[in-house]
């Protein structure tokens, strides 16, 4: 038992958690916990739920989480109707329960988007992440060919920018807090990263152009300007990142509409 | 057991070069042919799958997160080093290896650790072509820092998420190549057996995560790079998921371990906090360059808050102990001498389990010479994660911390060619022994991982296939997979079907204790022998009276820890074997027995090997194999920080 | 539906700042009706473009709710917002509102078939104008959707920087106080003049 000079600051909680098996309808189930110590993190309140559900015989609910230090973008829940809970810049895992009151109701949820399936209770499919990156989410080179890495100099401030986007942890918040379920953080985060390295410039329009015609085919909605991502955002990333796809998407529609040589490619180059 | 390590002849600054130009190829037409499998995507794994099929291979990867990008290599905070010596502070190959191979207290195989070293260049290279946001000076060059104690700035690094950026540039070659069709990416899907055909590694058992299905696939050669068993303590800075039973596995299946008892505590990282604590967070080591590492003199002043406790009170143990390099003390030393005064009754913070686990680290003298502000910008993202963990303002009162599992150096044994001692099978990052001994340095994990993953497993891997006939693999029908499928069904049936009354995690608490108390920071024969009894005890009860509830059809989270922790009770008691039978103290392995007045006392005649243990049965113990480590061009000496 | 946007939103400027000529008297109001008359080509090529802009707008604007109600998979049980203005929120439902407006306006002032009891005022634009307006009803009808608009504008005319990628955060404040501006601007001068006619300062 934890005593800090005797005292012991504990909650007593009742969760409302999201339940649902794959491809079928779910619903939310209310539990109580009896004695939550403040200085848990909230998947750690989780895993008490969870023992709790085994010693009554019963399921425990699945939740994606892994890394519990806020970096690998595992964790995934609508606490209260905010992803990730509600203390700003931080993943679920790094939410702590001295956030919450005693005899607080809590309810859990996923995150909720067409683009992101619920796997089982909390935990959903995110893979439409995956394939935006394999459309463009990267720079073509090939293993053991690059050159001398200081003969391209990159100008601190310009690294430091690529920075700030590829610190995105590609965890689904800005989708989940989207009321539109779009993914233009995400994926404007990887394109600002990339887009503005002198690396990046070969593949910039190819790299625009089909994320966002990956991102549109994977069931993400459209931005319409309303901010929540970036108040979401563990990783406190701008709107900026967006402005600036939307540009470089301008650019490269512009440029490839007016780039066709038309002539037709007869193969064999 | 047959333990060739193949090292090549000839000095050691030429072995690798020799060796590539003698190493066999298989041509670009013949490459489709053949199906490799890479098991993980961390550094190592994505490095891997990406380059394979980059050279043309047809590829599978399996990671057991929703995504290859999770992977834990993601958590590195400080760097990765390397040998470009841009700083023009006589860094160089030869340096750097001898860093390396100190940093191990001389417990690694020597061409290994230089060809690290020498590839460590060709990292940085392919990383910045690839994105990955370094720091950068403003004359737009890549900027170094010193890191871990070394003598020069070799440290490249992103902010302090290293790890993270390595790792996504790595994705993004792996993604790429997802796109194009040549990786075959199953996510949430978990290796738990290897499959030989005829002594060779021709296969794996997996479970898709998600729908349950046991399936096997066939493979040319598998790639086993699944990380480090940190969570064998149950409280570790590893991920929730991380898992020793890919290589377990393939130990049951004849691949010898290597060194399981080498394992690296980190000292700075937040006390635990409670019975319900899942996880322990690193603070980066650059905050012991200006916090004071204290503890009350007096074991009654441990309950008062910290500012009631006189500066005359206060116990400044590393400076006292270490003159020289006070609280800069390498990691190993430091860990070992707070576990020492919190074993004396002199910890400070919360009482858990009747214990005080923690010192202090305090920035009060430096914020009084530097100034709050100058404080905030060297270390303000730390101070506000501690803060959010704790909820105490490190500001204002000092900071506590306590050592942590952090790393783990022992692993599946591996020649020169990162080839296991089954034929077929290689192993690659932090799942093999191969280059840290009995300690690694500060950003070196990241530097092995993007190594073996780049620029090793491509070119001797391929040296293998050469030898195999283009098609000849097996097909998943063969018998050899259906005996196999079946272990792995009748283990998960009989998991499922046990339904005692403790869950899996109580489990994986129980055997945290014993290891962290018995084979954690000082290690005794008494209690290791104690320990091993105790683990046997333990799998027993498992086997009993484990609850897994869920359904084997569906996403059943107590279902993988159950696996995983049965693995971890039979690996916990090799462990402790190995950590009894290395009768010596090197680097993170320190035996009471074998100290010289507080420091490690290693005995290099009788134990300049590798202990690999080779697997002997359920229930009963492993064998032990040694490999001799020659120092061709090394003169060992002792570490001596005082 | 930030080029459509742009369109409209200028015009609706342009528009406004026409109608302040009934403060200045009822012949310049009515020498700029009749300037606009007499330029045929000029009046269908604007009417043309805003039309088009019109139906483009309400095309994206439908197809996006669409797209993004379906996205969002009903969303959680439990919603918060923790930055999205009331502005944002509501564009479709001000964009209803607006062009159930500019149905009845067309129909009031261009086509002439309602609420001006079938009394031809012939070019004489002021005297139509305060006859409009002097139902209760019909002004607070404009005056309300003038603010509706100023809601959609003060969304849309900062949504238009963020669509163009003209926008950054050092930026994002003052563009958002221009866009605020520029909609209250919009908004004030048109419901001046029903006001003023309700308040008989014009008549």
């Amino acid at each position: 038992m934890v005593q800090d000079n005797g005292k012991e600051t504990t909650l007593a909680l009742r969760l409302r958690v999201w339940r649902q098996r794959r491809g079928q309808p779910g619903a939310f189930e209310e539990h109580a916990l009896a004695a939550v110590p403040t200085s848990a993190s909230f998947l750690e309140m989780m895993d008490m739920l969870n023992e709790q559900l085994i010693k009554e015989g019963k399921d425990t609910f699945a939740f994606d989480h892994d890394c519990r230090e806020g970096i690998c973008g595992m964790c995934s829940m609508t606490i209260n109707g905010m992803p990730h809970g509600p203390l700003p810049g931080v993943t679920t895992c790094q939410l702590h329960m001295r956030n919450f009151r005693d005899g607080e109701t809590i309810t859990v949820e996923p995150w909720r988007a067409r683009a992101f399936p619920v796997l089982k209770d909390l935990a959903v499919d995110r893979s439409g992440f995956d394939k935006v990156i394999q459309a463009g989410g990267f720079i073509t080179v090939r293993t053991g060919s690059a050159p001398e890495a200081n003969n391209i100099p990159v100008p601190k401030p310009v690294a430091d920018e690529a920075m700030d986007a590829a610190e995105c942890i590609g965890c689904g918040a800005c989708v989940a807090s989207c009321k539109n379920g779009s993914a233009m953080l995400f994926v404007g985060a990887k394109i600002n990263h990339l887009n503005i390295l002198p690396q990046g410039q070969a593949e910039r329009d190819r790299r625009t152009l089909a994320m966002v015609k990956t991102m549109d085919e994977a069931g993400f909605g459209n931005c319409t300007n309303y901010g929540e991502c970036q108040a979401h955002c563990p990783k406190s990333i701008t709107l900026d990142v967006i402005a600036k796809l939307n540009r470089d998407y301008l650019r490269a529609r512009v440029k490839e509409f007016f780039s066709s040589t038309g002539k037709p490619s007869k193969g064999g180059e | 057991m047959k333990l060739d390590s193949k090292i090549p002849a000839g000095p050691l600054a030429d072995k690798w070069n020799n060796h590539k130009a003698k190493l066999r190829l298989v041509n670009p037409a013949n490459r489709r042919k053949y199906h490799i499998i890479v098991v993980g995507s961390g550094l190592a794994g994505s490095a891997a799958a990406a380059s394979f099929a980059e050279m043309g291979y047809e590829v599978s990867c399996f990671c057991y997160q929703d995504s290859p990008r999770r992977a834990h290599s993601i958590a590195a905070q400080g760097g990765i080093n390397a040998a470009k010596n841009y700083q023009n502070d006589g860094d160089s190959v030869r340096r750097l290896f001898q860093d390396t191979i100190k940093g191990g207290d001389y417990r690694a195989r020597e061409a290994n650790v230089y060809r690290l070293a020498q590839v460590s260049v060709n990292i940085i290279d392919q990383c910045v072509a690839q994105g990955v946001p370094f720091a950068r000076e403003y004359g737009g060059l890549l900027a170094n820092r010193s890191f871990g104690g070394a003598q020069v700035s070799r440290t490249f690094y992103a902010r302090g998420q290293t790890g993270q950026q390595l790792l996504i540039g790595a994705y993004s070659a792996l993604s790429r190549q997802i796109g194009l069709g040549t990786v075959k990416m199953h996510t949430r899907h978990e290796m738990l057996d290897l499959v030989l055909v005829d002594g060779k590694a021709k296969g794996i058992v997996t479970r898709d995560l998600v729908t349950g299905a046991i399936e096997s696939w066939a493979a040319d050669v598998v790639v086993v790079c699944t990380g480090g068993y940190g969570n064998v303590f149950y409280l570790s800075t590893n991920a929730q998921g991380c898992n020793v039973t890919a290589t377990y596995r393939a130990h049951r299946r004849g691949a010898g371990f290597a060194n399981p008892c080498y394992t690296q505590i980190h000292p700075t990282c937040i006390p635990v906090h409670g019975e319900d604590q899942s996880k322990l967070t690193l603070m980066s080591e650059s905050l012991r360059n200006d916090g004071r590492v204290w503890v009350p003199k007096d074991a009654a002043d441990c309950g008062k808050p910290a500012a009631e406790i006189p500066e005359d009170a206060r116990d400044y143990f590393l400076e006292r102990k270490y003159p020289s390099y006070g609280n800069l003390a390498p990691r190993d030393i430091a860990s070992r001498a707070a576990k020492e005064v919190c074993d004396e009754g002199r910890g400070v913070g919360q009482l858990v389990d009747g214990k005080r686990l923690g010192v202090y680290l305090d920035f009060s003298a430096a914020i009084r010479r530097l100034g709050e502000a100058e404080i905030r910008a060297r270390y303000g993202n730390l101070f506000d994660m501690y803060e959010n963990i704790t909820g105490e303002n490190a500001y204002k009162q000092p900071m506590r911390i306590f050592p942590a599992v952090h790393y783990t150096m022992g692993g599946l044994w591996v020649d020169y060619n990162l080839q296991s001692n089954i034929p077929g099978l290689f192993v690659g990052g932090e799942a093999n022994f191969s280059d840290h001994g009995a300690n690694r340095l500060g950003a070196s994990a990241l530097m092995q991982g993007l190594a073996d993953g780049y620029f090793v497993l491509p070119y001797t891997v391929t040296d293998y296939l050469a030898g195999e006939k283009p098609g000849s693999r097996p097909s998943t029908d063969a018998p050899e997979f259906k005996a196999v499928v079946k272990d792995v069904n009748d283990r998960v049936a009989r998991l499922l079907s046990i339904n005692g009354t403790k869950s899996p995690r109580y489990y994986h608490k129980a055997l945290g204790k014993i290891t962290w108390e018995k084979c954690g920071m000082a290690r005794d024969k008494a209690g290791l022998e104690g320990a091993i009894r105790d683990l046997q005890a333990l799998r027993e009860d498992f086997w009993k009276n484990v609850k897994v509830v869920g359904a084997g059809d569906a996403l059943a989270p107590e279902l993988e820890r159950a696996g995983r922790v049965a693995d971890f009770l039979d690996f916990g008691i090799m462990m402790c074997l190995d950590a009894l039978t290395r009768e010596e103290s090197c680097g993170g392995h320190f035996r009471v027995e074998h100290q010289d007045a507080g420091e490690a006392k290693r005995d290099d005649a009788q134990f300049a090997h590798s202990a690999v243990w080779r697997w002997t049965g359920d229930g009963q113990l492993p064998v032990r194999h040694v490999e001799p480590l020659v120092y061709e061009e090394t003169q060992l000496s002792t570490r001596s920080y005082k | 539906m930030a080029l459509t946007g742009l369109v409209l939103a200028g015009f609706v400027l342009g528009h406004m700042t026409g109608n302040l000529l009934m403060f200045k008297s009822p012949e310049a109001i009515n020498a700029y009706a009749k300037w606009l008359h007499d330029n045929v080509a000029l009046l269908w090529t604007a009417r043309t473009v805003l039309i088009i802009s019109v139906f483009a707008h309400i095309w994206a604007g439908v197809q996006l709710t669409l797209e993004n109600r379906a996205a969002r998979a009903g969303g959680p049980a439990v919603e918060a917002t923790r930055r999205a203005t009331f502005a944002s929120r509501t564009m479709p439902y001000s964009g209803v509102v607006i062009l159930g407006f500019v149905v009845f306006h067309l129909l009031h002032f261009t086509l002439k078939q309602v609420a001006l009891g079938g009394v031809d005022f012939g070019p004489d634009v002021y005297k139509m104008v305060v006859a409009g307006f002097s139902s209760k009803p019909v002004a607070v009808f404009y005056v309300v959707s003038m603010l509706l608009l100023c809601l959609h504008l003060s969304h849309g005319v900062s949504s238009v920087f963020q669509t163009l990628g003209l926008r950054n955060e050092r930026w994002r404040g003052r563009l958002d106080v221009l866009a605020l501006a520029y909609a209250w601007i919009v908004a004030l001068g048109f419901v001046s003049i029903p006001l003023a006619v309700l308040t008989g300062v014009l008549k």
